[in-house]
């Protein structure tokens, strides 16, 4: 065979698709007939644009597809720093700026796009940038050192990036926009208005519906601020114009090629160009007329490109524009019809302002098919919708759960196989399935990294499938955990068991999910616990407001806030005590136990002491028990802060919360310790500057000593963060599960807390706080409000037929001089002479 | 208008509205504590109210529910299940609870002699 001639490939433009292309030709063989020479005008090769904004964190090194400078084929030469400035069809040659000539057989542009800047006046002075590449970003870097105040123009998606990177170089940031509503492509009104308020709460400024005129040019001649259309000026120091990109297609242009109406190399759908030896991919192109800015189409174009040169049949066809990012920690995603537009289409909303979560289903006409959605602040359900969307498999009988906080939804869809997972990889299921069987990886999750909770999911599917499952469903009748029932019970606004049960699960339940659904809508209805339904939910001791003993008779505990206790108030309890003859003991929470009372003596005993001024201790609740406290700055000679009064603040803040477990906590006056506050659920021990915030302590079977949380806070700042903390573990904490065990749980464990509670890093601060202000609002005695209603009394009798009659299985025996229960060795009969009446 | 309640050997107790849904009530039945419930699907079940796990007269308290299609009560003091049908223990199939015959009659709750279970 005589020696093969080898082609030239010559491509323009070292971005993130013009390695793709080179990577793809040099995977699928092309090297082996063809040279390929990349021109980049960028001073370094190829990196992750996407996360561009990383680099300020990671630095140039970590962003770079190619640290080593070059490729390992040989047969790929880089020329890195040189710009090709035109190219000649006739003589198929292109000039570099050098002034050296390369000749080609093919020639591939992948010249991407540049930000557009608006023509306003000042749009060139210092001061001034565009948000591309990583030179853009040292620039900002640089002159934000010197500056306080800052703007993007643009409220799009790169804008909101822009704008995130200046807040996090120290500026004080305002974004412009000129459309009503931020992300005005992506995402819908309520979406734009609900993300607004997540990135306001950082601290930033949004003006939508504003104009730029000019940029203000200050004495020094550098930009000092940006003067709106009917607005009020803004300072700005550093000015980001992100109002849109332009496809790099001069080069084109000027060698005669058709470009597309509204700019991008026109090309067919291999990526051919007007010049049958011309390609474009990326930005820089516009297949059938249309150019997209987004990589995962760009990718797509190289493979075709690649494919087409090696003589296959690839085309692009129009590409998926779908989008999720985290946006300053805001979760946004818009996919499939996002604004439906398809006739007929129906839309579903959930959506909680306080929670700022905003999500939109949209539905075919039939309600068959999942078109599109939006969803703003929690976009963990992207995974599993936007491939529903590709595969068109049909919706379940209740799409609403798609969209529920808990992200069931990702559990219970059985994607087809051939459903796409990674967009920007083109990666399916049924890939990654095959590549986990056969030990291996695939792209998914390596570009965007939208996709990779989903990937994970299917991995971990996939060895489930092969072994262990865990179930963390509650009990047979609900397939959910308690944090999913708290969502779902949130979201529908449920209100009772029935509801509960008939929408989301089966049969008529039991004494595990039963006190767990009673315990939700107490937190989240803050209604009595005997109210309606509820009460054939609670357990025993919740049913009866006391705590059950081992003779079927109950023990109360009035709450005694802090241990504090006047000498009136114990005369009452002594003499409470003695009149109904109850075994009484100092409880090792601080306050004081009477045991014996028979289920009919309850309301009397109850009156009695509400009368005297106490209320219920929640003793047989999971719900706060106690805030212990030593006795403080008052009394002790080391004491430096007054830990008597905080605890019964605390005690009083908290009492009647509903929880998946019992809490406690305790208030120490010094370092000393004596309330042995780090052995309760909140802690707090005071210092000379104020006080310090430990959790996730407790006794019992498997004690935990609570750690530092905060330091040195003020009372107002204790309480937020204490009110955080609680409403956090409410919200998200499995049955059963005490805080030390639930801070374990949570990814990242006690780093996680802290950044939910201290740093609000979830943005969830304020919404946690109103809730509990809701709690603390709406407390009332549970004691009081049983004794004042008829109805609720009614339950109160030893037997329905005969309240008169107290139950003969309740025997006494007299122990160091009180009663103490005996036990009784079978049923006992009062024989059949009880006369009873027609009720 | 005439049933077919034998009135001597059938106690009247209560109206059933004194008995909530998926709730129960303690009776003294010829001096005995039986404990009644009533079940979501209607229906009215009679059993003795002594817990034999715990030795306490309780179960009337107990939370109410199924298990798979089996009505139950489960003690309120440790939990043990009870089929409300047959007061056979669920968790323990040497333990049985004795049960009563109970009916309905114009909106009283009758309760009957003990049942016979294979
Ligand atoms: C009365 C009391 C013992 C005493 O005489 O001192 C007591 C009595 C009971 N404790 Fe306790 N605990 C009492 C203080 C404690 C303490 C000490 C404390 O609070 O400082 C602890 C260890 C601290 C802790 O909770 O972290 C304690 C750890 C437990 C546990 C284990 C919890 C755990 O997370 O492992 C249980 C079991 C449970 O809740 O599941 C428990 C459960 C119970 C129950 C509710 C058991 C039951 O279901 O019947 C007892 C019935 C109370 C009643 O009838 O009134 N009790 N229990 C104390 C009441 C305090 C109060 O004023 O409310
Ligand atoms: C901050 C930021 C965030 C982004 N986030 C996302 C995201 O979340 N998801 C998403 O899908 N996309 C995102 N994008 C867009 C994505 O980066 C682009 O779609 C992708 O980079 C396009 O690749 P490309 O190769 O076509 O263009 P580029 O990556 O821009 O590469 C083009 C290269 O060609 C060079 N060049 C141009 N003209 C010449 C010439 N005449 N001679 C030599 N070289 C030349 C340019 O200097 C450049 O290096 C983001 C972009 C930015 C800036
Ligand atoms: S903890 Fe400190 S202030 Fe409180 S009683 Fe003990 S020594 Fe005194
Ligand atoms: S979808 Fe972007 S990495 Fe998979």
């Amino acid at each position: 065979m005589s020696p093969q001639y080898r082609k030239k490939i010559v491509v323009v433009g070292h971005g993130m698709v013009g390695h793709r292309f080179v990577q793809a030709a040099v995977e699928r063989g092309l090297t082996e007939t063809h040279d390929i020479v990349v021109v980049g005008e960028e001073p370094r090769p190829a990196y992750d644009r996407v996360v561009l904004t990383s680099f300020f964190e990671v630095g140039a090194e970590a962003l770079s597809f190619l640290p080593e400078g070059e490729y390992d084929d040989p047969r790929v030469r880089l020329v890195l720093g040189t710009e090709v400035e035109g190219f000649d069809p006739e003589t198929r040659t292109v000039l570099l700026d050098g002034g050296e000539v390369v000749q080609y057989d093919e020639l591939v542009l992948a010249t991407g796009a540049a930000p557009f800047v608006p023509p306003v006046p000042g749009h060139d002075l210092p001061g001034c940038f565009v948000y591309r590449t990583i030179e853009d970003l040292e620039a900002i870097r640089e002159a934000a050192a010197g500056a306080s105040v800052g703007a993007v123009i643009g409220g799009g998606l790169l804008g909101l990036e822009a704008a995130n990177a200046l807040r996090q170089l120290g500026l004080e940031t305002h974004v412009v926009e000129m459309a009503p509503r931020l992300m005005a492509v992506q995402v819908d009104d309520a979406g734009g208005a609900t993300l607004a308020r997540h990135i306001e709460s950082l601290g930033l400024s949004v003006h939508t519906n504003a104009m730029t005129s000019a940029v203000v040019e200050g004495a020094d001649g550098r930009a000092v601020g940006l003067a709106l259309k009917e607005a009020a000026t803004i300072p700005a120091e550093v000015v980001v114009f992100s109002a849109g990109i332009r496809p790099r297609d001069a080069l084109a242009r000027a060698a005669g090629l058709d470009l597309a109406e509204r700019g991008g190399v026109l090309v067919d759908e291999q990526g051919r160009s007007s010049d049958p030896h011309v390609w474009a991919i990326g930005e820089c192109a516009a297949p059938g007329g249309r150019m997209y800015g987004l990589v995962a189409p760009g990718y797509a174009m190289a493979e075709v490109a690649v494919d087409a040169m090696l003589g296959g049949p690839g085309a692009f066809t129009g590409a998926d524009m779908s989008t999720k990012l985290k946006l300053m920690g805001v979760d946004v995603a818009s996919f499939g019809d996002a604004f439906a537009t398809t006739p007929g289409a129906l839309e579903l909303v959930y959506s909680d302002a306080v929670a700022g979560v905003y999500k939109k289903l949209v539905i075919s006409e039939d309600g068959t098919r999942l078109l599109g959605g939006v969803l703003v602040g929690d976009a963990s359900a992207y995974g599993v919708l936007r491939p529903m969307v590709a595969s068109g498999i049909a919706l379940p009988d209740n799409p609403e759960d798609l969209i529920l906080p808990a992200g069931r939804g990702a559990a219970d869809i059985g994607l087809p196989d051939e459903a796409q997972v990674c967009s920007c990889n083109d990666v399916s299921k049924g890939d990654i399935v095959a590549a986990a069987a056969a030990g291996e990886t695939t792209r998914a999750g390596s570009t965007c990294g939208s996709c990779k909770v989903q990937t994970k999911k299917i991995i971990e599917d996939y060895y489930a499938s092969q072994g262990q499952e865990v179930d963390r469903s509650i009990c047979e009748h609900f397939p959910l955990t308690r944090q999913e029932l708290f969502d779902v019970v949130a979201v529908h606004g449920h209100r009772s068991f029935d509801q509960v049960v008939e929408a989301h699960g089966t049969g008529r339940g039991c004494d595990v999910c039963k006190p767990v659904i009673a315990s939700i809508l107490a937190s989240q209805l803050n209604g009595h616990v005997l109210e309606g339904d509820r009460r054939t939910l609670q357990d025993t001791n919740d049913a009866y407001l006391a705590n059950i003993q081992r003779n079927g008779t109950y023990s109360v505990v009035p709450r005694i806030p802090g241990g504090e206790i006047t000498p009136d108030k114990l005369i009452v309890i002594g003499e409470v005590a003695r009149d109904f003859g109850l075994y009484t003991k100092i409880t090792g929470g601080q306050r004081i136990d009477l045991f014996g009372a028979r289920m009919e003596q309850l309301p009397e005993i109850w009156r009695r002491l509400v009368d005297a001024g106490f209320e219920s201790g929640h003793a047989y609740g999971k719900a706060l028990r106690t805030v212990k406290s030593c006795v403080g700055s008052t009394w002790c000679r080391y004491g430096v802060q007054d830990s008597v009064q905080l605890a019964i603040d605390l005690e009083l803040r908290y009492r009647g919360l509903r929880s998946p477990h019992k809490l406690k906590g305790g208030v120490s006056g010094c370092a000393r310790e004596c309330a042995e506050a780090r052995a309760k659920d909140f802690g707090v021990i005071a210092t000379e500057q104020g006080w310090n915030l430990y959790v996730g302590g407790n006794g019992g079977a498997t004690p935990a000593h609570a750690r530092l949380l905060a330091g040195d806070l003020d009372r107002e700042t204790l309480i937020r963060y204490l009110d955080r903390y609680l409403m956090y573990y409410i919200r998200t904490a499995d049955r059963l599960q005490r805080t030390a065990p639930w801070i374990d749980s949570l990814d990242g464990g006690l780093d996680r807390v802290r950044e939910v509670v201290v740093d609000d890093a979830l943005g969830l601060g304020s919404e946690l706080e109103a809730a509990m202000a809701r709690h603390v609002d709406t407390y009332f005695d549970e004691w009081k409000a049983t004794i004042d209603d008829p109805e609720k009394l009614e339950r109160f009798v030893s037997f329905v037929n005969a309240p008169d009659v107290p139950d003969p299985h309740i025997s006494f025996r007299d122990e160091r001089g009180q009663i103490a229960p005996e036990d009784s060795s079978g049923p006992v009969s009062l024989g059949t002479t009880i006369p009873v009446g027609a009720p | 208008m005439t049933t077919s309640t034998d009135r001597s050997t059938y106690t009247a107790v209560c109206r059933l509205d004194q008995i909530e849904v998926e709730g129960g009530v303690t009776a003294l039945v010829d001096g005995a504590a039986v404990a009644i419930f009533r079940t979501h699907d209607g229906n009215v079940y009679a059993m003795s109210n002594y817990d034999p796990c715990s030795r306490a007269s309780v179960l009337a308290r107990g939370i109410v529910g199924t298990r798979g299609d089996v009505p139950f009560v489960a003690s309120p003091m440790h939990k043990q299940a009870f089929d409300l049908r047959t007061g056979q223990c669920l968790d323990d199939a040497d333990v049985r609870v004795p049960t009563f015959d109970v009916r309905v009659d114009d909106g009283i709750v009758l309760v009957g002699p003990p049942q016979e279970h294979p």
